[in-house]
């Protein structure tokens, strides 16, 4: 395992960061993913990750999900290491059970839902209150049907998965993953699965989420109006590192680096 | 056929059909260890722990690698140098469901790796344990596309019950040969034993396709 005695047990300060990447690197043998990435995201913030594919914007999410085991570097979310784990004064890799403990502040939406096909769409919300965070039946159905009225979902509260369309089962999955109470919630390429109608129905779900909740956000999309709309911040990534990063307004409409021009207008021209 | 009598047919029926019964519940009780124990052997080769997965793939190559009828000899007549002194009935039950369990652990090995990635992926967001993944996510999903192959084996471990005998257990050829000994007629008893085992497993196989599809309506697959 990498060196990591050079890194703090923990971040205070004021404002602590929701979630902090330090020096983060992920590779696949030689193929380096990520690099030594440095990223804070601030409670309550809603940052994009935009790039070319095989940048490493989708890797990040992985690795804050715990999906990926990272290869160097620590990430901290709320303070506190999340794949490492303080042990006779340095940190040592995460067990299981720190995992899980850490684990719980974050949630997560898949490109391609990945919903309990088993399982009906309030289930699928009462799975996890249920399962992992021990809610009585009664109060995992409240909270799983409050959270379908918001997405639009409660009269399709009883169907599975195979009888909805993509976008209603990402609007399910953002319930689902709402409904763990997450203090950061991460969208993979939440749209880009989905036929381009029904693409509206999500991103205003995300759009009330913004404006109404407090919630830290992380995503990775191709849709630049998208994230030009509702983003605090939005990074730009380019062989595994940010190339460029700042407030959509000045990113998208000023950008300052030669390769995110390029980015820019050869995604501009697509459209 | 020219020689068939059949009030000695009438009259064996009932030993026959009494044999039947111990057939079906050896073949269940059979069974019943191999569902169970081949989930076991299933999961037990997805640990992260190399040395159990390894050794569990090896037991499971030997038991698939070696003849049933070996097994139930080993059991019954090797195990009491051992001190292992076990009944024709539960010598049969250990050997006949440790055989099947291997196979079967093959079938689930199968349906557990049919399940999308996505869904691993989907149950970690929510923090579950790796035993919930299992129980909730992974196993529920890995069972319809397994029904098939487990169908199979429940046909294939009735029609090796008959392997028992020769340890003695009254199943159907026991009782057949013996009825066949006893007269010095085998036509009636082993055509018998025939019929029997079609009519039985025939419908079987059906009954099983029928319950896989209300399985799979039910899980909303």
């Amino acid at each position: 395992m990498h060196d990591v005695s050079a890194f703090p047990l923990e971040i205070s300060g004021t404002p602590t960061p929701m979630v902090s990447f330090r020096k983060v690197t992920k590779s696949y043998g030689t193929l380096t993913v990520l690099d030594e990435l440095d990223l804070d995201i601030a409670a309550g913030e809603m940052v994009s990750i935009i790039g070319p594919s095989g940048s490493g914007k989708t890797t990040v999410l992985r690795m804050l999900m715990t999906l990926e085991q990272i290869n160097g570097g620590v990430i901290y979310v709320d303070g506190q290491p999340l794949t490492h784990m303080p042990k006779n004064g340095t940190l040592v890799p995460a067990s299981q059970k720190h995992l899980r403990k850490r684990r719980a502040d974050i949630g997560m939406c898949f490109q391609h839902f990945n919903l309990f096909p088993h399982m009906t769409a309030l289930e699928n919300c009462m799975e996890g209150p249920v399962q992992v965070l021990g809610l009585s039946k009664k109060e995992a159905r409240e909270r799983s049907e409050e959270l379908l009225e918001m997405v639009g979902m409660i009269g399709k509260k009883d169907q599975h998965p195979s009888r909805l369309s993509g976008g209603q089962q990402q609007r399910v999955a953002i319930a689902r993953a709402l409904a763990m109470r997450p203090k950061v919630m991460l969208f993979d390429e939440v749209t880009s699965a989905l036929d381009p109608e029904v693409i509206g129905e999500v991103t205003n779900v995300i759009r009330k989420l913004v404006s109404e909740h407090n919630l830290t956000m992380l995503m990775v999309t191709h849709q630049m109006g998208f994230a030009r709309d509702i983003s605090d911040r939005v990074c730009f990534f380019y062989g595994g590192k940010i190339e460029e990063q700042g407030p959509p307004a000045e990113l998208f409409g000023n950008p300052k680096k030669e390769r995110t021009q390029q980015f820019l207008s050869a995604v501009k021209e697509a459209v | 056929m020219f020689d068939w009598k059949w009030d000695f047919t009438w009259e064996i029926l009932p030993r026959l059909i009494q044999a039947t019964g111990n057939t079906l519940i050896a073949a269940l009780a059979g069974y019943a260890i191999a569902v169970v124990l081949g989930l076991g052997l299933a999961l037990a080769q997805r640990t992260p722990y190399r040395p159990v997965t390894l050794i569990v793939r090896e037991f499971v190559e030997f038991i698939r690698s070696t003849p049933l009828i070996l097994q139930i000899f080993f059991v019954f007549y090797v195990g009491p140098q051992f001190g292992i002194r076990l009944s024709p009935w539960a010598s049969g039950m250990i050997a006949i469901g440790l055989h099947y369990s291997c196979y079967l652990s093959e079938v689930y090995r199968g349906g557990i790796e049919s399940v999308a990635k996505g869904q691993w992926e989907a149950a970690t967001a929510l923090n579950m344990t790796t035993a919930q993944k299992y129980r909730r996510v992974i196993i529920p999903q890995a069972i319809p596309p397994a029904l098939a192959g487990m169908g199979n084996y429940l046909v294939g471990i009735f029609k090796d019950t008959p392997m028992l005998s020769v340890i003695g257990v009254a199943e159907l050829i026991h009782t057949a040969n013996a009825i066949g000994s006893e007269n010095y007629r085998y036509l009636e008893p082993y055509t018998m034993v025939g019929i029997i085992f079609l009519a039985i497993s025939l419908p079987a196989a059906g009954l099983i396709r029928l319950f896989e599809a209300h399985v799979r309506r039910k899980l909303g697959l």
